[in-house]
């Protein structure tokens, strides 16, 4: 299998659903000269009309994307997560509402591919992991790739999807390597991550690391060095946090007895938080030790170097927790 | 302009659906009939209906929350809309909407947004959408004077313009948002003077006649289909009624004189239009009472029809949240 950078996987994604399907077209800040990598060769190919360089106004591109997409479009629109702030009413009182809000008449294919970009001195202005708030939002479906063949297929998934999607891209994978098979390898000629599956990333007995976007790699980490000592750890990745596959997270700590969630977004209120409490509530006989969750601390994020990767779930942290969990 | 006899007497019948729609809405709310507020579009009549006159079923229309006028005007149906208000299974939105939420994509109403300034975008949106498919519908977004200082507003304006979408922007300035005054809170004088930021035609009409307004809206549509762009429409106009049903008891201390809203009462915008008719020869006073008469017994149907359809079941509330419907949590 080819090994293709995360950035390229996006890119594969987009062009592939560009050309399948003459109503995907994207728009976003500075896409024509493709200023993060991922919509590269795009103008060449489809042209002004279908990769449209937006000014700086989210409130009113992010709503046009939802009126293109109210009559037949599907629009990629392409962000960051903390300049969706700036576009939120359309967000939240637009997108995620309309549908039900309307009764069913208003179908909103449109996808919002936002890249978090955190841990490289970008300063609390540029480094935001917002999908815990879009998880407590009805009407939004929620996407955390965690590797390139993720990234690729969830992202076609959500371009073929009819509802609103807000897929993060983790942009400390961005240049990860990882295999995307190739399209003629695969049923049906392509690559499709369906949603609310989560993949079981490594097998173990001892412990249930689950992982949200860049925290997968985390935890694989930890279990393969925690292998070493003796101890086995399963990971578990999500890969969608709305929908959510709590089955496969249930089953695995009916197995281990021990659950520890590595989650990168601020740790009140994250996706570790809504995951702990479905293990509490569902799981919780078979819990042998109080769930841990690994989240970023309660603080905004630091410019200097010297303090920014104390705010992060990192090996270390997520390594004692699960021992945490084994002294109980 | 020459207009045709037949949409004359239609924007008449439309301006009479309103109007009497919404003199039912005020009786059976102070009767208790239904739970949600709702806000009177009494006196602002001409503007969505001489607005809507200029379109097609296939052009979109997004508004506002003061949000029956504009579905009707589009031709949407008053036995659904009421049936909406009364929170019930017929309603437009099957009574997950209510008053402030209409909408009818079978003749592109997209929907009214009880968020001020927030469904301009999407009209944008559908306008954008006409741009890249090469078709010939285009949007029309509705907003007051209140809306008109949202980011939103400024944000759609440059965009449109920048992408000369075809899109009509019309403010229905009826002078208040809530009530605090255009004078207190826009920096210019007319709203379509900040058509020139955006470097589009800036159109002020006088918002009680329904001629004035058909024929400025007419006029941005050609230009619109013809590939020349956004337009904004400013329609000077007045509430006759209060912000939203129950606001006078609550409020403390007015903020229009009674003088005001006496002078502006004398501007009725159906006055204007009967008169235009009568005296051009289109119709007599008797056809155009027979229109008004015609409409208060549809309101009094579509009344009936609200009040005899079931709510929804508990076992629907989760119905219509998703097109493709997943389990979550």
């Amino acid at each position: 299998m080819a090994q293709t950078v995360f950035i390229e996987a996006i890119n594969q994604a987009i062009i592939e659903e560009m050309r399948r399907d003459e109503n995907v077209f994207i728009m976003g800040e500075d896409i024509r000269r493709s200023v993060y990598g991922a919509t590269a060769n795009l103008l060449s190919e489809f042209g002004e009309k279908r990769v449209l360089d937006t000014p700086l106004s989210e409130n009113g591109f992010f709503g046009a994307a939802i009126g293109a997409s109210l009559v037949g479009m599907r629009p990629i629109v392409e962000t960051l997560t903390s300049f969706m702030w700036v576009g939120m009413d359309q967000l939240i009182s637009q997108a995620a509402k309309m549908r039900y809000m309307f009764g069913g008449q208003a179908t909103l294919p449109v996808v919002y591919r936002a890249s978090m970009f955190y841990g490289g001195g970008s300063a609390a202005h540029h480094s935001d992991r917002s999908y815990p708030m879009f998880m407590n939002m009805p009407g939004i479906k929620v996407i955390v790739p965690s590797n390139p063949a993720d990234m690729k297929g969830l992202l076609k998934s959500a371009v073929r999807d009819n509802d609103p999607c807000i897929v993060f891209e983790d942009g400390t994978l961005a240049g990860m390597r990882g295999e995307v098979p190739e399209n003629e390898d695969l049923p049906g000629d392509e690559l499709i991550v369906p949603f609310g599956q989560a993949e079981m990333v490594r097998e173990g007995t001892d412990c249930t690391i689950v992982g949200v976007a860049g925290g997968v790699n985390i935890a694989a980490s930890v279990s393969d060095q925690l292998a070493q000592e003796g101890i086995s750890v399963e990971v578990i990745d999500p890969r969608t946090l709305v929908p959510f596959d709590k089955k496969t997270i249930l089953n695995s700590v009916e197995k281990t007895g021990r659950l520890v969630i590595t989650d990168p977004a601020h740790k009140v209120c994250s996706a570790a938080s809504e995951i702990a409490s479905i293990v509490a509530e569902e799981g919780f006989w078979s819990l042998q030790a109080p769930i841990q969750k690994v989240a970023s601390e309660q603080v905004h994020i630091p410019y200097t170097p010297a303090l920014e990767p104390h705010v992060y779930p990192d090996v270390e942290k997520v390594t004692a927790a699960v021992k945490r969990t084994l002294e109980s | 302009m020459d207009i045709d006899r037949d949409l004359l007497l239609l924007m008449l019948r439309r301006m009479w659906m309103i109007r009497n729609f919404e003199l039912k809405v005020m009786e059976v709310h102070s009767a208790g009939e239904f739970a949600g507020g709702a806000h009177p579009y009494i006196g602002e009549e001409a503007v969505a209906v001489g607005a809507c006159a200029a379109l097609e079923d296939t052009d979109y229309i997004a508004g506002n929350h003061r949000s029956h006028g504009h579905p009707i005007a589009k031709g949407g149906r008053v036995d659904k809309a009421m049936a909406e208000l009364y929170g019930r299974v017929d309603g437009y939105c099957k009574g997950k909407g209510g008053s402030m939420h209409l909408a009818d994509y079978s003749i592109g109403i997209l929907g009214e947004s009880g968020i001020l300034g927030s469904s301009v975008p999407v009209a944008v949106g559908a306008a954008l959408a006409a741009s890249i498919k090469g078709e010939k519908f285009v949007s029309l977004a509705f907003f007051g004077d209140g809306a008109s200082n949202q980011g939103a507003l400024h944000e759609s304006m440059n965009l449109a313009s920048v992408w000369n979408l075809p899109i009509i922007f019309i403010c229905e300035n009826n002078q208040y948002a809530v009530t605090t005054s255009y004078a207190d809170t826009v920096a210019v004088e007319h709203v379509s003077d900040r058509a020139s930021a955006y470097n589009m035609p800036g159109i002020l009409v006088d918002g009680q006649d329904a001629i004035a307004m058909y024929e400025a809206t007419a006029s941005a549509v050609g230009r619109a289909r013809a590939g020349d762009g956004p337009s904004l429409i400013e329609g000077l106009t007045y509430r006759f009624e209060e912000h939203s049903l129950g606001l006078g008891r609550v409020r403390r201390g007015e903020y229009r004189t009674q003088e005001e809203i006496d002078n502006w009462r004398k501007r009725d915008p159906l006055d204007i239009l009967e008169h235009n008719i009568i005296s051009q020869g289109v119709a007599t006073r008797e056809e155009c009472d027979a229109i008004n008469a015609k409409t208060v017994e549809e309101v009094e149907k579509a009344t009936e029809f609200a009040r005899n359809s079931p709510f929804p079941e508990p076992s629907d509330l989760f119905d219509d949240m998703w097109a493709d419907p997943i389990a979550f949590p």
